[in-house]
């Protein structure tokens, strides 16, 4: 099993070698094997999930020299890797829809994503993380002929060196290099919280935890659609991945339960704050990327609460909690692939990423936007979708906080309460004005009016993540059958929970006594509905009248203006007023400003509106300026006598050898 | 005395009236609406004091429910109005810190006043420390008020309500001698006169009852 | 047989709903009318209103997609799944095991998204504006109820409607600080959600006030009729609520005969004219705020319902 997978992920660099000779031919081949490549992972992970894992470690012919590398594949990689099929397949097929382009990065991504998860070690991980950052990094400097694009390509590498460097130390301090090793000989005292505090730096940049968040909006808009896709669907799954290994398998079963805190407070402001920023944001893919840092905030809370429970010895919610999180996951890595290949489709058919110049799609792209709805609702987390069924088990291992016996806990999960419901609602906002801006109403440019269906691979590559989202959503416990090795590992492995909150189909929460039947409730809503419809065909049989639109009598636009009169149709910055001025002032720097000419003079008055993240201001301009100041000390370096430089050398010898030392002697 | 007791949950349930007009204050934009908060405030005082004198059996509790009663809950908020129409003040309150911030700040001084208590009353019955950390919210939330408002009327305010707090404290430990209750109202009337002559000055020397305008008049700095 | 009895009173109860949540608006709004000293329309009013409006045809603008026929189905199924949740006049229904208050708050988050949709629809400004502001006031009015779940849920240890309300009838849980708060948490977030005075005026017409109403301004016929039955069986819902769970007395409990409906359903009839009047009196006492003063409203309520349940840890000594 564990060969053939090795096989499999060795067909990925080989598509990124055959790319070169094929040339711009190579569209077919290299996607087309991309997405079957995919598809196989998807099984292979999916079956031994369902059918049994795969015993032991498959050695590598390399590695390092005081350990070997090796592939092994547990519960967790599994649950992820079955999310890194799925999501890498659609957007392999969407791909095939578009122009060849990025056909040697493309594989070569997946395959780090792919060994990254598969990794037995910290040695063949770290390998696959920085395949991954790097292929990435190429994707999104492919439009570089913008300015806007190499800017945030240069910041996206910043940030994923610091990323690499903080996950190597980390794993660095934990001793051994094999998973098995470092589990027999957990970290201890000072050791394992600076493991703690680099993997949160780490794993965080590249999840895009708040504050760490700012290279993330820049970097998937960036990148052509199916790449931002995968990177917003699956590359910070991939981050998360690592974040729970390190700190809920490797780490140790002993770690105490205020490790847990962290996580649920970093959690939380990313989950207020992206679903407040995406409310803000005017382009389609800055606005997804903003809603993928909430959903990666709310699976960090699913992890810290695990923590906690774990830390209180609370096995059965900590596997609530545990459940919440990878279901949170792998809901969110399908949704979100689904509508940033939505938002490729439109990009593609009327030809802006900017809300302000789209509008009306519905008419033109029905199918398109069918879709679109299923993606949204899920991310606006309404039932019976999976973003409803993922965030009802957050809530339920929230709302069983008061179980913590520290007041301190008590309250933080309490507050950790009201701000993931605040999320969810900011998100269900973010999410109405991304549909209604861009596929309601009616179109706000001459390229927007002229729209087209997307094309049948582009609608393939849809289906697929929009007919699993309403499984998943209609079927959760079915779903989370499959993630028992998953939880259990996450839940603490001494501490099995007596009770699946798997029930059949459904859902359980505190002691089975609260449940989710998504199920019925579908067959509800569809009763309901049926029932209403059937009614009002019955007394009111008379056929719709067309007429021209009321809008309170405002006045009809003049001739020329084919679309209407444009500044009648709300813009997406007046749709994002209302949170502009209740959350935006004090969160976001929002601000208003309206200048009005003086009397008797003829230009217009103008309202600008705006907002700043903070973390440009308090993170990234300091750091700037740390660099501007470290850059001009280096260059006195320059000025040194060869004396000077020896003995710089000579130095960095002697200390390196004092470390050894220290290291061998301690 | 747990819950299900008649007797405990009312002067519980008091108790939480008076913390939850605490945050009425903090939460009021209009100066009218926030006396008519504390007279309502007066008037639960009131009515804890004579529950706790009816349950304790102890008759000069009847006679502190009727000092706040006449003096809290009618006769200084009328003296309050008084003081606004005669002074023709804004009717709007000025707040230091926004609204939702001091709610905000609120909710974190009732969160540490539970903590002060909790550690303090353990061996007590687990009820009373829920009481202990009410009155002491109350006094914070006072205390907080006169920070965070601007107005002089409003400091007042912020002060009668810290001194209904303690008064609230004080009536739920059984055997307080009425000593103290009366000696703390006196107190506090006088203070209420210090500070209507107060605001006269004031007002007769800046046309304003903004305290931030002495500043430059306390003779620091240039 | 007691399957058999639970259908049943999930059926009256069903039946007894959507007949009495049009006389609920009537019955609203006769009051108010009495108390500003007019005579009022006849509580029957909305029902007649209905019917009319199912007569006429609906006129579409001419750019309506798809969604404008659609969410208005869409949202009254979700507000009548809901609706269906919430124990009236006896508790044990079919649907009791399905009946969770954080399904209840993400059915109305669907109904809520479903008339969203339907007013940005035709790209109207009032439409947009209206769907911004309600999206708006839901991210300050969500935290506020999921925290009055978080006081149930401690004290009755599930979110389940039909056992908390069991438990707070039958546990001798007294007058609680925290349940108080609760109370009035939940009480300002009924009335945000179902767009009463001081949040939202529902009588109004006045376009730079309106949040629901500016969302209907497209609707006419049948698609208007669906949206005012929903509105009415929201507030239904949460006068629902709030009897199940602050005034759970006289309710049938689970498996219980039909001399126990029906004492049940006079005490449900009792509560629901209660809260009706007190709904009345606090319109006609109180003036609209604006609407940026909204999220102060709803974010008292927010940290009230949070130090409910922060007294709640200390009082029954959990900490």
């Amino acid at each position: 099993m564990l060969t053939a997978l090795a096989l499999g992920l060795l067909g990925f660099p080989l598509l990124a070698a055959l790319a070169l000779p094929l040339g711009r031919r190579g569209g077919l081949v290299v996607h087309g094997g991309s997405a079957g490549l995919c598809l196989l992972l998807a099984l292979a992970a999916g079956g031994s999930l369902g059918f049994g894992l795969p015993e032991g470690v498959l050695g590598l012919p390399f590695g390092p020299a005081w350990g070997g590398a090796g592939l092994a594949m547990d519960g967790l990689s599994a649950w992820f890797l079955l999310l890194l099929g799925l999501a890498g397949a659609s957007a392999s097929v969407f791909a095939l829809g578009g122009p060849p382009r990025g056909l040697v990065a493309w594989p070569l991504f997946l395959f780090g994503m792919a060994l990254a998860l598969l990794a037995a070690d910290s040695f063949t991980l770290l390998l696959g993380f920085e395949a991954m950052s790097v292929a990435s990094w190429a994707l999104v400097a492919l439009d570089h002929r913008e300015e806007s694009n190499r800017a945030a390509a240069r910041l996206y590498l910043v940030f994923a060196a610091l990323a690499g460097l903080c996950l190597v130390a980390a794993f660095g301090l934990l001793g051994a290099v094999e998973f098995a090793a470092i589990r027999a000989v957990p970290p201890e005292g000072w050791r394992a919280n600076a493991v703690l505090v680099l993997a949160l730096l780490g794993a965080g940049t590249k999840a895009g935890l708040v504050p760490l968040h700012a290279w993330l909006p820049l970097a998937h808009a960036a990148a052509p659609s199916h790449a931002s896709a995968l990177m917003s669907g699956v590359m910070t799954k991939v981050a998360l991945y690592v974040l729970a290994r390190l700190l809920l398998d490797l780490a140790g079963p002993v770690q105490p339960g205020w490790w847990g805190l962290p996580l649920l407070a970093l959690g939380a402001a990313s989950a207020v704050f992206g679903a407040l920023r995406a409310n803000l944001e005017e382009d389609t893919k800055t606005l997804l990327a903003c809603s993928t840092i909430e959903h990666v905030g709310l699976v960090t809370m699913g992890l810290g609460l695990a923590l906690l429970f774990r830390g209180a010895d609370l096995g059965a919610l900590a596997a609530l909690a545990a459940g919440a999180a990878l279901l949170h996951a792998l809901a969110h890595g399908l949704f979100k692939t689904l509508l940033f290949l939505v938002a490729g489709a439109v990009l593609h058919a009327a030809g802006s990423r900017r809300l302000d110049r789209l509008g009306g799609l519905i008419h033109a792209m029905p199918r398109t936007a069918v879709l679109a709805l299923v993606g949204l609702g899920a991310a606006a987390a309404l039932p019976p979708l999976s973003g409803f069924a993922s965030e009802w088990l957050l809530l339920q291992a929230l709302l069983a906080g008061w179980r913590l016996d520290e007041f301190g806990a008590q309250m933080a999960a309490a507050a950790a309460l009201a701000l993931v419901a605040m999320a969810a609602a900011l998100a269900a906002a973010a999410m109405l004005r991304f549909f209604g801006m861009a596929f309601l109403g009616r179109p706000r440019s001459p390229r927007g009016a002229g729209a087209r269906e997307a094309g049948r691979f582009e609608l393939l590559a849809l289906l697929l993540p929009a007919g699993l989202t309403l499984l998943i959503g209609l079927v959760p416990g079915a779903a989370l059958a499959l993630a028992e090795p998953a939880i259990r590992l996450l839940a603490g492995a001494a501490q099995v929970p007596a009770q699946g909150i798997a029930q059949g189909v459904g859902l359980a929460a505190g002691e089975g006594q609260a449940g989710l039947l998504p199920l019925s409730v579908a067959l509800l809503l569809g009763l309901a509905g049926v029932g209403a419809w059937a009614v009002i065909r019955w007394r009111s049989p008379g056929a719709t009248r067309r007429g021209p639109v009321w809008n309170c009598g405002f006045i009809d636009p003049p001739e020329h203006l084919i679309f209407g009169d444009p500044l009648s149709q709300p813009s997406a910055a007046g749709l994002a007023q209302p949170l502009r001025r209740m959350l935006g002032g004090a969160l976001l720097a929002g601000r208003e400003a309206v200048a009005m000419p003086s009397p008797g003079e003829t230009r217009p008055a103008r309202l600008e509106a705006g907002f700043a993240d903070p973390s440009g201001r308090f993170l990234l301009t300091p750091a700037a300026r740390l660099r501007d100041a470290v850059a001009a000390q280096v260059e006195r370096l320059r000025d040194l006598s060869i004396r000077g430089c020896l003995s710089m050398a000579f130095g960095t010898l002697v200390g390196l050898l004092a470390l050894l030392a220290w290291l061998e002697g301690g | 005395m747990t819950f299900g007791q008649l007797p405990y949950d009312v002067a519980h349930l008091l108790g939480g009236g008076m913390l939850l007009l605490s945050f009425m204050l903090l939460y009021q934009r209009r100066v009218g609406a926030v006396v008519n908060a504390l007279a309502t405030q007066g008037a639960l005082l009131a009515a804890a004091a004579a529950w706790q004198g009816f349950v304790q059996d102890a008759p000069q509790l009847y006679l502190t429910a009727l000092i706040a009663l006449g003096a809290k809950a009618v006769l200084i908020p009328l003296a309050l109005r008084l003081l606004i129409r005669r002074l023709a003040l804004a009717r709007g309150v000025d707040t230091a810190l926004g609204i939702g911030p001091s709610l905000l700040a609120g909710v974190a001084l009732v969160a540490l006043s539970i903590l002060v208590a909790l550690p303090i009353t353990t061996g007590v019955a687990a009820m009373a420390r829920e009481d202990l950390a009410i009155a002491l919210s109350v006094v914070l939330l006072g205390m907080l008020m006169m920070i965070t408002r601007r107005n002089a009327i409003l400091q007042v305010v912020g002060l009668m309500s810290l001194e209904n707090g303690l008064v609230l404290a004080a009536v739920g430990v059984a055997g307080m001698p009425l000593v103290v209750e009366l000696s703390t109202a006196a107190l506090v009337m006088l203070v209420l006169v210090v500070a209507g002559v107060f605001v006269f000055q004031i007002r007769g020397r800046f046309d304003s009852v903004d305290i931030a305008l002495l500043h430059p008049h306390r003779g620091e700095g240039g | 047989m007691l399957i058999l009895g639970s259908i049943l009173v999930q059926l009256l109860h069903l039946a007894l709903v959507l007949a009495a949540a049009p006389l609920v608006i009537g019955l609203v709004r006769w009051l108010k009318a009495r108390m500003m000293g007019r005579r009022g329309a006849s509580p029957l009013q909305p029902w007649r209103d209905l019917l009319k409006l199912l007569r006429k045809r609906p006129v579409l603008a001419e750019n309506a997609s798809v969604i404008s026929e659609v969410a208005p189905f869409a949202g009254f199924a979700a507000t009548a799944v809901a609706v269906a949740l919430v124990p009236s006049f006896a508790r044990g229904m079919l649907l009791a095991p399905v009946g969770d208050l954080v399904l209840l708050a993400g059915l109305l988050a669907l109904a809520r998204m479903a008339l969203a949709l339907a007013g940005m629809d035709v790209g109207t400004a009032f439409g947009g504006m209206g769907a911004a502001r309600e999206m708006s006031f839901s991210a300050f009015a969500e935290p506020a109820l999921l925290l009055c779940v978080l006081t149930f849920a401690i004290l009755a240890g599930t979110t389940n409607l039909d056992a908390v309300s069991a438990t707070f009838h039958d546990g001798a849980l007294g007058l609680r600080v925290s349940l108080g708060l609760a109370a009035v948490a939940m009480l300002a977030v009924a009335v945000a959600e179902n767009g009463r005075i001081p949040v939202d005026n529902p009588a109004t017409h006045l376009e730079l006030t309106m949040v629901h109403e500016a969302m209907l301004l497209e609707a006419s016929g049948r698609h208007l009729a669906l949206w005012d039955y929903a509105a009415a069986l929201r507030l239904t819902l949460w006068l629902a609520l709030v009897a199940a769970v602050f005034l759970p007395f006289g309710a049938a409990p689970a498996g219980s005969g039909p001399l126990a409906w029906l004492v049940g359903l006079l005490a449900w009839a009792v509560k629901m004219g209660g809260l009706c009047l007190m709904l009345a009196g606090f319109e006609s006492a109180v003036a609209k705020m604006r609407v940026f003063r909204v999220p102060e409203f709803l974010g008292a309520a927010l940290l009230l319902a949070l130090l409910a349940a922060a007294l709640l840890f200390v009082s029954t000594g959990l900490a």
